[in-house]
């Protein structure tokens, strides 16, 4: 029997956890889909979608928090907040388009369970850091609940870490709770033009590591860019301070203004600025920064055709390789190496990710606690099975 | 404050583990005579004591390692501790089981500035850290108030915020990295110097576990540069709710101070009879509120929070002038604690979360709660991010007086769930809030706590006592009650 099921409230979602319970029946979580095409494939004959679970159900601007179901669209939220000139400090990125799809279909929830972070990551942190709290039903079919919705959240264990980045693996969730913050009233960017990836890098951390606040910083091609975000005076004397900064690189300089600033962090987050070839593999790789130019060029040694950019001030590599067999997973993660860091298969066909490792092997101890904790939410491995592979 | 029963095998084989303990760790790293166990025998919540089994003090993974093999081969308890600086008893010592000291493992293994970060082992102070990279304009961010004493170690169990997490982040927030032994002697590597983990977030779920999961041997924190300048401003108000208002405003107007503190009258009045901050001793509320960045950006943000802070009715706004100032208006506040020890025999420091915008009817609560209880609370708190830390006040020696304080104690607790908040802040459960998860928790949620815990300690050997009201078996935990075939398909929309 296969087909799709779409509960409307907590406790239709709790039956038809019980339901697969108790018949045997795997489960493919979704929100609206739109990441269904990233991550190992799974053989589930069910799916279980979340998109009538939907609508915000609190929002305290002054508590800097919002409250919303599982299938809301990241849009919504994102829109609502604006309202009152508020954000998702994380930056979710759009990575719909990417991965094939139109923009503006995923959720908010989705995004928290892949841990997606845009360029503002470096300094306002990961998706993870702002989920505040959680319910949703485990492989028993029990509702439960973890955090809360102020900002020291949690008490017991910060089960929130574990869900978001879990890929809808460990539990169902039918509501999170996530914080937000005041939008900035000017964002302006620095462009340094001319640089080599390793220059670009140095550059790009002296920034970071500046007093000035940069809370964004890529190099795409020969343009390094560093954002700087706030009330005009400061962003106005921190743009000052980074000039004479990285004066010494003698690269020359120039800067976008608060419209086109928008414009081109939205491409950086959403990865249209890779430039990507419609048939290429994707890769996403996270390093120490300093190692960024180094692990790119190992694989632009094999592959000279490939695009890269970087992100998080080096540490965030985004690829696109021609299409191989194999997706070229042995010569990316060796290009990694001993480096420390992880590289994820975003894009590739449905074939190569079921054939290769999407997300980063893992030592067996490692495994092996991962899959003690899976089994401590979900038993039966009713949830996504396979899909972290 | 009840513990599990001592387990009397575990007590008559104490010969056999000590000399197992001293194939491990040669020297003087085992300590079993009672006189060198003494400093052991509590945390900062000193009002519970109890001697150890044996303390251990291991001083490299390979030993840490071999001790809780040892101990999971010998199902013997163990209790990791690193300054003992909790205030929940987190690290409290337990009859049967061995006490882990982390502290001689208090190097700073690495300082990479490019990259931002230092990896330093468990046993460094968490001012130790921020010490090492000063001289090139760099810190670590969360500032617990016994940030002097406080390990890194104990920091990631505790998940420890301070000060100017408003701003910065808990410890959480400020992790790259963690290399950590599993009760069964595995030695396994969290993060690194990138961002992210690949696979579940074990080290997001280590960070606040209490000692419970794991033993952390490294640390990897992120650095940051120090803000060009700050400035503190100090705000008095004619009434608490005043305070507590304006706390509400400047956040709700789009600002994130680096701190905001607030402090009561009878707080206001020890701290400067302590330290002569120079507080205004008329202010029923006292707030302290911290702006960094550019000197043009806190220039305009002090503007702006003088101009909330009058319109909530604050008769004095006295803005920090130099740096020297500046460490003036935090000395008070900083101070406040022992400040307060001055005028009670003893007093309780609870920790617990509020929504912000609830603090004022908490804050009228609380005196309600004081006349009932017949007991004085003096506060001095996280403001900014509703964190109350009250200091309920009382004589340990008369017992009536002890016991009321614990009711009142709890009553505060209770009242912080009831209004949307948590049972705690930054302290952790320990042993101290551990019979009052129930009030936050259903049975399921608690359950599902406890099986997270099972995946790391199946023998519930680490840590034992804490968090947790009832223990249940990780094979009680674990089974899974199947009604074959017996539910019918819910009448769910499908397609």
């Amino acid at each position: 029997m296969t087909g799709t099921i779409r509960p409307r409230d907590t406790q239709e979602l709790r039956q038809a956890v019980e339901w697969a319970l108790n018949a045997d029946e795997s489960l493919e979580v979704r929100g609206t889909g739109s990441k269904q095409a990233l991550g190992k494939p799974t053989a589930c004959k069910q799916v279980l979608d979340l998109s009538a679970i939907a609508g915000v159900v609190d929002y305290a601007p002054e508590e800097l928090v919002v409250t919303v179901r599982a299938g809301t669209p990241l849009r919504d939220v994102e829109a609502l907040l604006a309202q009152r000139n508020q954000m998702l400090a994380f930056e979710p990125p759009d990575l719909g388009p990417l991965l094939g799809r139109e923009p503006g279909e995923g959720t908010l929830v989705g995004t928290l369970m892949g841990n997606f972070a845009g360029p503002r990551r470096l300094s306002a942190g990961a998706a993870r850091d702002h989920l505040l709290g959680f319910s949703g039903v485990n492989g028993r079919g029990e509702w439960f609940k973890s955090g809360g919705r102020v900002m020291k959240n949690v008490t017991g264990y910060d089960l929130s870490k574990l869900i978001a980045g879990s890929w809808g693996t460990l539990a169902v969730l039918d509501e999170v709770s996530v914080k937000v913050l005041p939008a900035p009233d000017q964002t302006r960017t620095l462009l340094l033009h001319g640089l080599d990836d390793a220059m670009a890098v140095k550059a790009l951390c002296a920034a970071m590591g500046s007093p000035h606040e940069v809370s964004g910083a890529a190099h795409i091609k020969d343009r390094t860019a560093l954002r700087v975000e706030g009330v005009a005076p400061s962003v106005e004397a921190r743009l000052t301070g980074l000039r004479d900064l990285l004066s010494d690189t003698g690269a020359t300089m120039d800067e976008l203004g608060t419209l086109e600033s928008r414009a081109f962090w939205r491409d950086v987050r959403d990865v249209t600025v890779l430039g990507a070839d419609a048939d290429a593999v994707i890769w996403r790789i996270s390093c120490p920064p300093t190692e960024g130019p180094r692990v790119v060029a190992r694989i632009r040694n094999q592959r000279p055709t490939m695009k890269a950019f970087y992100d998080w001030s080096g540490g965030l590599i985004w690829l696109a390789l021609p299409p191989t067999a194999d997706g070229d997973h042995v010569l990316v993660r060796a290009a990694l190496g001993a480096t420390g860091g992880h590289a994820t298969l975003i894009r590739a066909s449905e074939a190569v990710r079921a054939a290769v490792p999407v997300f980063q092997p893992q030592s067996a101890a490692l495994l092996a606690l991962a899959q003690r904790v899976k089994d401590s939410f979900d038993p039966k491995g009713l949830f996504n099975p396979g899909r972290l592979g | 404050m009840h513990m599990p029963p001592l387990d009397p095998d575990i007590l008559s084989r104490r010969a056999e583990i000590v000399a197992a303990l001293r194939v491990i760790v040669p020297g003087e790293g085992v300590i079993d005579d009672l006189d060198g166990m003494r400093p052991y025998e509590c945390d900062a919540l000193s009002a519970y004591r109890q001697m150890p089994l044996v303390v251990v003090l291991p001083d490299t993974v390979a030993q840490v390692s071999a001790i809780l093999r040892y101990c999971q081969d010998h199902k013997v308890k163990v209790v990791p501790r690193g300054a003992g600086t909790s205030l929940s008893g987190g690290s409290m010592p337990v009859g049967d089981a061995i006490l882990l000291g982390m502290g001689k493992f208090n190097r700073v293994l690495e300082i990479d500035y490019p990259n931002r970060c230092a990896r330093v082992q468990p046993g460094v102070t968490n001012l130790g850290v921020s010490k090492a990279v000063e001289s090139e304009g760099f810190y670590y961010a969360p500032d617990p108030s016994s940030q002097i004493a406080c390990s890194i170690g104990g920091n990631v169990a505790e998940n420890s915020g301070g000060v100017h997490c408003l701003k910065y982040g808990l410890t959480t927030n400020n992790l790259l990295g963690i290399e950590m032994v599993l009760m069964n002697g595995e030695v396994v590597r969290l993060g690194g110097k990138h961002l992210d983990a690949g696979g579940y977030d074990l080290m997001g779920l280590m960070t606040g576990s209490e000692g419970l999961l794991g033993v952390v041997t490294e640390v990897t924190v992120r650095l940051l540069r120090k803000p060009t300048t700050a400035r503190a401003v100090l705000l008095g108000f004619p009434t608490e709710a005043g305070a507590a208002d304006c706390v509400a405003a400047v956040i709700a107007s789009g600002i994130i101070p680096g701190g905001m503190e607030m402090m009561d009258k009878d707080a206001v009045k020890c701290a400067e009879n302590y330290v002569g901050a120079g507080y205004p001793l008329d202010a029923e509320g006292l707030l302290i509120v911290e702006l960094d960045g550019p000197p043009v950006e806190v220039d305009h943000l002090v503007a702006r929070v003088e101009e909330i802070a009058k319109g909530r009715g604050a008769t004095t706004c006295r803005v920090s002038r130099d740096e020297q100032e500046r460490v003036l208006f935090w000395a008070g506040r900083k101070a406040a604690f022992p400040a307060v020890g001055q005028i009670t025999p003893d007093y309780m420091c609870l920790d617990g979360s509020v929504p912000r915008g609830r603090l004022v009817e908490v804050l009228a609560e609380m005196r309600q709660m004081s006349k009932t209880h017949r007991l004085r609370v003096v506060n001095v708190f996280h403001a900014g991010d509703g964190n109350l830390h009250p200091l309920i006040l009382f004589d340990a020696n008369d017992p009536d007086e002890l016991k009321r304080a614990e009711e009142f104690g709890a009553d505060i607790l209770r009242l912080c769930v009831r209004v949307g908040g948590v049972l705690t802040g930054e302290h952790g459960v320990g042993i101290e809030k551990r019979d009052l998860m129930g009030e936050q928790f259903t049975e399921i949620d608690l359950d599902q706590q406890m099986r997270v815990k099972c995946a790391f300690d199946p023998d519930h050997l680490l840590n034992p006592g804490k968090v947790f009201p009832k223990l249940r078996r990780c094979a009680e935990l674990g089974r899974l009650v199947v009604h074959q075939n017996k539910i019918p398909f819910p009448d769910i929309p499908r397609f």
